[in-house]
């Protein structure tokens, strides 16, 4: 049953979505290069923060671990 | 030494020969699913920094191609979580199928929507799937899930596009 649904999604898609043709518009090895030689951003401290309060939480409440998983 | 091997010992030379040679299909995957061409461009550049700094794990028998796939289609969802705006379906909105404009956008305005109520998890596959017609096979690994999993994403995904495009079921354009 589920086929014949997204056969018709599908039909119906097609007619205004286009799938991407997508190239590359330009080189961009020279981007890469500045990534590399750009220096490791400090993790900010709220993110610690947070994952302090997560892993406080769950230890707390063991039985939220499948929910937060379902969401990752 | 072969080129992989180079790459996994972190050398930048081998890393530059496989940026180059892949580039251009990392880019592709990922505008199709982000459906944005300078967003794709800083993805791919993210993602091959990941792969980068992995290239200890890497393992030079293994197939380059899909591990970095699956690492830009992860970056990709990524974007997609923190993205707050409803994201265009359309990348050139120059390419319009289909004879009536004024009914075809609002068809598109329509599925816009319904694709935004989608969760990104499912708004990947339904957008590879469905509209970009990746074969399961292909999405289940770059996801790194069974086709199972694939398959109830796919069901539920159509289930609310389905429900949310109701209204254009039948109509001819």
């Amino acid at each position: 049953m589920n086929e014949i649904h997204e056969r018709e999604v599908r039909k119906l898609l097609k007619k205004a979505v286009p799938p991407v043709r997508a190239e590359l518009r330009r080189d961009l090895w020279p981007q890469m290069l500045r990534r590399i030689e750009q220096p490791r951003r400090p993790v900010p401290w709220i993110d610690w923060a947070l994952a302090a309060t997560v892993t406080a939480l769950l230890l707390l409440f063991p039985k939220a671990i499948p929910v937060l998983l379902y969401h990752l | 030494m072969e080129l992989l091997e180079r790459f996994a010992r972190g050398d930048i030379g081998a890393f530059e020969a496989l940026f180059r040679e892949f580039q251009g299909s990392m880019y592709g995957w990922i505008v199709r699913i982000v459906r944005d061409r300078d967003v794709a461009e800083e993805l791919t550049v993210e993602a091959f920094w990941h792969v980068y700094r992995a290239h200890a794990r890497f393992d030079p028998d293994g197939n380059f191609a899909g591990w970095a796939r699956r690492i830009a289609t992860n970056l990709a969802l990524d974007y997609l979580k923190k993205a707050r705006r409803e994201l265009p379906l359309m990348v050139d909105p120059a390419d319009e199928p289909g004879a009536n404009p004024a009914l075809q956008r609002e068809l598109r305005e329509q599925i816009t929507r319904a694709f935004s109520q989608l969760s990104p998890k499912l708004r990947v596959v339904a957008t590879l799937a469905l509209v970009e017609s990746v074969p399961y096979g292909e999405i289940a690994r770059a996801l790194g899930l069974s086709e199972t999993t694939l398959r109830v994403r796919m069901f539920r995904a159509t289930r609310i596009l389905r429900e949310q495009l109701r209204s254009f079921r039948g109509v001819e354009l």
